[in-house]
C-alpha cells in the first residue's frame, strides 16, 4: 500500500496544530482572576522604585555596602512563618492600623534612610498592601523608598530560590 | 519505520509533551511540597466551635483550603467551592478552609457573608508550617480518599482544572 507525502505530512501537522492549540487553551492565565486597579494597586508604584529579588539579595551580600531598611507590610501570621532575614513586621498596609503602625516603626529615621517595602501575601497583581504603605511613606517625606518585586508571592520568588529568610518562632 | 508506525509513535510523543506542558497537579510551589505524602493530620475548632478533625474525612476527597479575609483570589474561589461543596457532596467531597488571618473577627464576617457550607477553622504558624509553608494564598491541597495529597495548587489557580482532578478523584475508588 502507498501513502503519498503531501496527505501524510498535512496529517501530521495537523495534529501538531492540534496538540499545540490544546496546550495553549490550558496553560492561558485564568480567567476568573482580575488584577487590582486604581489607588491601591502595585500598578500606582512607579516602575522606577520596584527592586527585584536578585538585586536585593546582592545588596543584601556585599560587604560595605549601605543596607536598607526591610519592611514587611503584609500579613502578620505570614511574617511569623517566614519573613525576608532582617526584616521587621511595619503592619498591613491595607489596614488604617496597619499604616499608622508603619507611621511609628518610621518615626525616628532620616527621611533618606533607604527602605524598602516588601508584602509577598499573595500574587503582585492582587496585593492590597504595598501601594498603601508605599504612599503613606511618600506623604511622610520619605525620599529613598523601593518596593520588592515578588511577582507570585514570598514562597515562590524568595523562599524557593534559597533566599535568607528567618523565622519569629 | 513502516508510516502508519510512525504517526503513531509521534501522536505518543504529542501527547505527552502536551500532558507535561500542560502542567502537572503543581503550580510553582515555594515551600516543600507535599505531594503524594499523607496529609499531615490536624485537629482545630471550626468557627461553630466544632471539632474539625482531618482524620475523620477519611474515605472522602478533602479539598483542603488556606485563604484569609485580605486575600483577594480566595474571595473569588469561595463561590465556586461552595458550589463544588453542593454539587459533589454527595459523592464525598469534603471542601474545608483554614483561614490565615490573625484574628477570626472579620473571617466570622466573611464565613457568614459568603455562605460557606463547609468547616472553617482558624490557622497558626504551626498549621502553617505542618503543611509545608504557607508562604502565599489562597493554597489548596487536593487530597484522596486514602488521607493522601494529589495536588498542591498555590496563587491563582485554573479552577477548571482544579475541577477536572476533584472529578477524577472522586472517581477514583
Amino acid at each position: 500500500m502507498k501513502f503519498a507525502l503531501v496527505p501524510r505530512l498535512t496529517k501530521n501537522v495537523g495534529l501538531v496544530a492540534l496538540a499545540l492549540s490544546f496546550t495553549i487553551s490550558v496553560v492561558q492565565c485564568p480567567a476568573q482572576f482580575t488584577p487590582l486597579t486604581g489607588p491601591s494597586s502595585t500598578y500606582s508604584i512607579p516602575q522606577a522604585q520596584l527592586i527585584q529579588p536578585e538585586a536585593l539579595v546582592h545588596l543584601m551580600q556585599t560587604k560595605g555596602a549601605d543596607k536598607p531598611l526591610l519592611l514587611q507590610v503584609g500579613s502578620h501570621l505570614l511574617f511569623d512563618e517566614t519573613h525576608i532575614a532582617g526584616s521587621v513586621y511595619a503592619g498591613a498596609g491595607s489596614q488604617p492600623a496597619g499604616l499608622q503602625q508603619l507611621q511609628s516603626v518610621v518615626a525616628t529615621l532620616s527621611k533618606k534612610k533607604s527602605i524598602i517595602l516588601y508584602c509577598g501575601c499573595c500574587p503582585w497583581n492582587r496585593c492590597p498592601n504595598l501601594a498603601p504603605a508605599f504612599r503613606q511613606l511618600s506623604d511622610l517625606g520619605f525620599t529613598n523608598v523601593k518596593v520588592l518585586n515578588l511577582p507570585n508571592n514570598l514562597g515562590t520568588d524568595w523562599v524557593a530560590k534559597g533566599y535568607p529568610v528567618e523565622r519569629s518562632h | 519505520m513502516p508510516p502508519f508506525a510512525l504517526r503513531q509513535s509521534m501522536l505518543t510523543i504529542l501527547l505527552v509533551v502536551v500532558f507535561y506542558a500542560a502542567g502537572g497537579e503543581r503550580t510553582a510551589l515555594a515551600a516543600t511540597s507535599l505531594t503524594h505524602k499523607r496529609a499531615p493530620e490536624f485537629v482545630r475548632t471550626d468557627l461553630n466551635n466544632k471539632r474539625l478533625d482531618l482524620k475523620a474525612y477519611r474515605g472522602k476527597v478533602v479539598l483542603l483550603d488556606f485563604w484569609a479575609t485580605w486575600c483577594a483570589p480566595c474571595e473569588v474561589e469561595m463561590p465556586i467551592f461552595v458550589a463544588w461543596q453542593k454539587k459533589y457532596g454527595p459523592q464525598g467531597l469534603q471542601v474545608v478552609g483554614i483561614s490565615m488571618d490573625d484574628a477570626p473577627a472579620l473571617v466570622r464576617k466573611l464565613y457568614s457573608k459568603m455562605r460557606l457550607n463547609y468547616p472553617v477553622a482558624m490557622g497558626d504558624v504551626k498549621l502553617g508550617n505542618l503543611y509545608g509553608g504557607v508562604l502565599g494564598l489562597p493554597m489548596t491541597f487536593l487530597i484522596d480518599r486514602n488521607g493522601v495529597i494529589q495536588a498542591e495548587y498555590q496563587g491563582e489557580p485554573d479552577l477548571n482544572k482544579i475541577e477536572a482532578q476533584v472529578q477524577l478523584l472522586l472517581n477514583s475508588r
